[in-house]
């Protein structure tokens, strides 16, 4: 699997959100992603990329463009300092919220990609990773 | 639109304007007494949880204040994506284009 381009910017206020958004759109379309592989994947960005702003008091989002034999996809990198996860399972229940949302913004996200990967703990930020193959 | 107020969504929302939309067209409700709302998503392409929930959220609202909600337009590819976010939007009312939303929201005026 190579990594044919990369990049990151700032999510730290909630118009970064707006911004990480069309950056996704842009990356998937360049990836000749199908629509509805865009949209999820655009949709679980923005409920990543609101987390890192509300939840971790602001981060990056990385992304690299894939490329593995015949297939493209898109990696994001979600990261912040902010205070951690403590409760892994609890936080990754459907309908569990610390905040005031719906609590489906990290289970749902999951659902929407093919790969999804979660570091974090108590004082030590989080770190969400998520594959797309277009 | 008589005794209905539309909502276009045209632009990729932040959450700030998301709520702001739904103070705003809480007012409009009182104002104009109008009985029903059509909120037509047909040109967003994505719906996430926080507009999901703004969605519930005017739907809700407009119940407690005599007036009926219908959200139309809504994209296959958002619709499937919905789905498996895991929102469904619960009693919220859906039509698939304008047309048939005025004509729910009609029917649903006249059962009140």
């Amino acid at each position: 699997m190579n990594v044919r381009e990369s990049g990151t910017q700032p999510v730290i206020l909630e118009q970064d959100v707006v911004v990480a958004r069309q950056t996704v759109r842009k990356l998937a379309l360049q990836c000749r992603m199908s629509l509805v592989n865009q949209t999820k994947l655009i949709t679980a960005a923005s409920e990543l990329a609101r987390n890192a702003v509300i939840y971790g008091g602001g981060g990056d989002m990385d992304w690299e463009f894939l490329e593995d034999g015949a297939r493209n996809g898109l990696r994001l990198v979600f990261r912040d300092t902010g205070p951690g996860i403590p409760d892994m399972k609890q936080a990754m229940t459907d309908g569990w919220t610390s905040g005031n949302g719906l609590g489906l913004g990290l289970s749902g996200a999951r659902r929407l990609v093919d790969a999804f990967d979660i570091d974090s703990g108590p004082g030590r930020g989080t770190r969400i990773t998520i594959t797309k193959w277009a | 639109m008589g005794e209905f107020l539309l909502v276009t969504i045209q632009v990729d929302m932040h959450d700030q304007l998301a709520l702001t939309l739904q103070d705003d067209l809480a007012e409009r409700i009182r104002k104009t007494s109008a009985r029903g709302v059509l909120i037509d998503i047909s040109a967003l392409e994505i719906v996430d949880s926080f507009i999901g929930r703004m969605i519930s959220t005017i739907s809700g609202l407009s119940t407690i204040m005599d007036a009926r909600t219908v959200l139309v337009g809504m994209q296959p590819a958002v619709a499937i994506t919905l789905v498996e976010l895991g929102l469904t939007l619960p009693g919220v009312a859906t039509a698939l284009n304008v047309e048939r939303g005025m004509a729910l929201l009609r029917d649903r005026v006249r059962e009140t």
